[in-house]
């Protein structure tokens, strides 16, 4: 099934049903094509996508986008941890929950998760942005780097290294710009926003217990 | 950060040596001014006037001591573990006798071709020679020197390897077989590299730090090497340990699923492990789906860890190979999952050995760095003024190497000419292969991978143990059940 997808012409849409939630479906796109999947998907769904736009109507496995490229993937349901984990492009937009480690390691891919994000998400995110429009877990942007998060609801306990930090107009037109890329309808500036504190960023004995 | 004091480099360095004014060895008083001869005169050697250096707390443990006590800094450097280990050089092959026919050296074959990954893989890897070079990242090494390590690998028909940080230009041009790390940063991953690779390696650990993530220090985040991994230019670098999307075995299984599905299934899949515990590990491994197993000892070289790292976790190589192998025989896939065996191979005998214990090929890193030039006794002036020496020199993590291979400086980076550097590689692995033919023809074999256990004794109780092998002169197996030996010593006791 893969390989069929991994040669369809450009602009092709396909439907891949009863996925009965396999693994590894339509991993390694690389052309601008469309593929809905109608159904549960197990594992790394999507990954390394690159221009594709992936539908995914039902909730989605572990690592869902992981390492994507570019393009879109949309899942209507809830996704499993560590959702675009490593991601370096393309957006990902989960419209329920995703759980533990969402946007772990994120390397510029946009994120936008209609519900709840787990623990340890965004855990050492170098670039991109997350955006949660519920709650999130314990250990946000722990680690983080460059990426930016944007969070509505409630966080629990910060990351290290990760603080809150002040709303600008151009973090409002980027929030603003990805939640209408996303399709929602929620207010940017009933959001808060989060990034690094950057003293981790080289080596300091008096931090010694924060690494 | 390390900081080898002139004490330590064996006290022929009197000039900058903290000791040579104080003359610790009669206790008498500093030279004064008058007494420039004195001043000028090496310290000596403190164990020739009856001073004892305590074996625990001997001069190198002390310098380390000293050194937290002032930076509160715990030693950051390259290189595998420095302490003597039980290793090869334990182990002697018994050439051909009465009973085995040896090969006419220069006229009888002896082969040295292998292949990896044809369980799985629909484009297996064909290698001339069992050497391999090993996973070390364009960030750690120059653009010269993986250009080099490229050319040298390419001339003898052996493969190397990316590392953490991604695929350069430099590698993927001049290396004709290239296998592409996948590790738990996943800096510069993308899947047009994964399909411009020959071999996929799914990076779980490192001999050098079993369970320990990478590093790069702020001195080698250059401008190309933050964009290659989308960081902040001169931020201390600490990598990821686990991988981001999956933990554990069966998560392997799945993992490797989707590596295949991206490229098709051409690929081989390796995986590998740092030594800790390969029993289990390569047993996992193998019911995950990896085509080959890359297992890596203690010794095995990095460019940048804690030394509490490097010199006390995981276990030497030559203690993990037959656990290894038995993994491997009890799936019933020795010789069908490639062993690659790495951690400490210097030299055609330590392929020869590796290969005899089970191994289908071997890698190398340190030696393949010395090839290029690493530690050249011809910098020794650059080395001192480092605060090091030639042969000493391990602060790989630290930028400054004045043999432009473990640095990003662009002016140092100059220095190692890829083509000339490239050659010397390739003599390397020529030698190291020629000398395990000779090996091997002397043990009566026609390939190197005929080599077996059966032709090696151990020379230590330790290596005995550990490769199964009797001490040689015996047939005393340590540990083992049954042998004559044990079995009369147990009859004696009953
Ligand atoms: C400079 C340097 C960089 C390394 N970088 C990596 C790396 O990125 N990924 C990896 O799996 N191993 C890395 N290693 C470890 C090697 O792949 C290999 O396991 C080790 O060097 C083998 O032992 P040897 O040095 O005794 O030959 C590195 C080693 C060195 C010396």
């Amino acid at each position: 099934m893969n390989q069929a997808l991994h040669r369809a012409a450009p602009g092709s849409a396909w439907e891949v049903a009863h996925p009965d939630g396999r693994h590894a479906i339509a991993v390694g796109l690389t052309e601008p094509i469309s593929v809905r999947i109608s159904g549960p998907v197990g594992y790394f769904a999507a990954g390394m996508n690159e221009q594709a736009t992936v539908e995914i109507a039902g909730n989605a496995g572990v690592g869902v986008a992981e390492n994507m490229m570019s393009g879109r993937v949309h899942v209507t349901g809830s996704a499993s941890q560590s959702a675009g984990a490593t991601a370096h492009g393309g957006l990902l937009v989960i419209d329920g929950d995703a759980a533990a480690r969402c946007g772990i390691s994120m390397k510029g891919v946009d994120i936008v998760v209609g519900g709840n994000v787990g623990h340890m998400s965004a855990f050492m995110a170098q670039a991109g942005a997350l955006v949660v429009c519920g709650n999130a877990g314990d250990g946000l942007g722990d680690s983080i780097y460059e990426a930016h998060i944007y969070v509505q609801g409630n966080v629990g306990a910060l990351g290290a290294d990760c603080v809150e930090k002040q709303m600008r107009p151009e973090h409002l037109e980027e929030l603003a710009g990805l939640l209408a890329a996303a399709g929602r309808s929620e207010r940017p500036d009933q959001f808060r926003r989060y990034g690094s504190a950057r003293q981790l960023y080289n080596f300091h004995v008096d931090n010694a217990f924060a690494y | 950060m390390t900081t080898i004091t002139t004490a330590g480099l064996g006290g022929h360095a009197a000039g900058t040596s903290p000791a040579a004014g104080t003359s610790p060895a009669t206790g008498t008083a500093p030279a004064t001014h008058g007494d420039q001869a004195a001043l000028d005169r090496p310290a000596g050697d403190p164990a020739a006037l009856g001073l004892r250096e305590n074996a625990t707390f001997d001069r190198t443990t002390i310098a380390a001591i000293r050194h937290a006590a002032q930076t509160g800094l715990y030693d950051i450097r390259g290189g595998g573990a420095k302490r003597k280990l039980p290793h090869f050089d334990d182990l002697l092959f018994l050439g051909a006798s009465m009973s085995r026919y040896p090969l006419e050296g220069y006229r009888e074959r002896c082969d040295t071709d292998v292949v990896i990954g044809a369980r799985h893989a629909l484009q297996p890897i064909h290698l001339k020679t069992p050497v391999t070079i090993a996973g070390m990242s364009f960030g750690s090494l120059s653009g010269q020197a993986k250009e080099a390590l490229g050319r040298g690998a390419s001339e003898v028909g052996t493969s190397t390897t990316t590392g953490d940080g991604g695929m350069t230009e430099e590698e993927r041009g001049h290396s004709q077989t290239l296998v592409y790390q996948y590790l738990p940063s996943r800096y510069g991953m993308n899947p047009k590299h994964l399909r411009m690779a020959d071999a996929i390696e799914v990076v779980l650990g490192q001999g050098a730090k079993p369970g320990g993530g990478g590093m790069l220090l702020g001195q080698k985040i250059t401008e190309r090497v933050a964009a290659m991994r989308t960081l902040p230019i001169g931020i201390d670098q600490r990598s990821a340990c686990r991988h981001p999307d999956w933990t554990g075995p069966d998560d392997l299984r799945i993992k490797i699923e989707e590596l295949r599905e991206i490229t098709d299934w051409m690929k081989p899949i390796y995986v590998k492990i740092g030594a800790s515990r390969p029993y289990y590990d390569v047993a996992l491994a193998i019911k995950a789906g990896a085509d080959a197993v890359v297992l890596d000892g203690m010794q095995g070289g990095t460019a940048a860890t804690q030394d509490v790292f490097i010199e006390h976790v995981g276990i030497p190589t030559l203690a993990a190979i037959p656990q290894a192998v038995d993994a491997l025989q009890e799936a019933g896939l020795h010789r069908q999952v490639q062993l690659i065996v790495s951690g400490g191979i210097r030299s055609g005998a330590d392929v020869a050995k590796a290969l005899a214990l089970g191994a289908d090929a071997v890698s190398i890193g340190t030696a393949a760095l010395i090839a290029l030039g690493d530690n050249d006794p011809a910098l020794e002036s650059e080395y001192r003024k480092l605060g090091s020496a030639a042969g000493y020199y391990d602060d790989w993590q630290a930028g400054q190497d004045p043999a432009g291979i473990t640095t990003q400086d662009p002016e140092l980076s100059k220095r190692l000419d890829p083509v000339a550097a490239g050659h010397r590689l390739a003599n390397l692995l020529r030698v190291m292969t020629m000398e395990a033919q000779i090996i091997a023809r002397a043990c009566g074999k026609a390939h190197l991978l005929h080599l077996e256990p059966e032709d090696l004794v151990a020379l230590t109780i330790e290596a005995a143990a550990m490769t199964r092998r009797p001490l040689a002169g015996t047939d005393w197996i340590p540990g083992a059940q049954g042998t004559p030996a044990t079995s009369a010593v147990v009859g004696a006791n009953a």
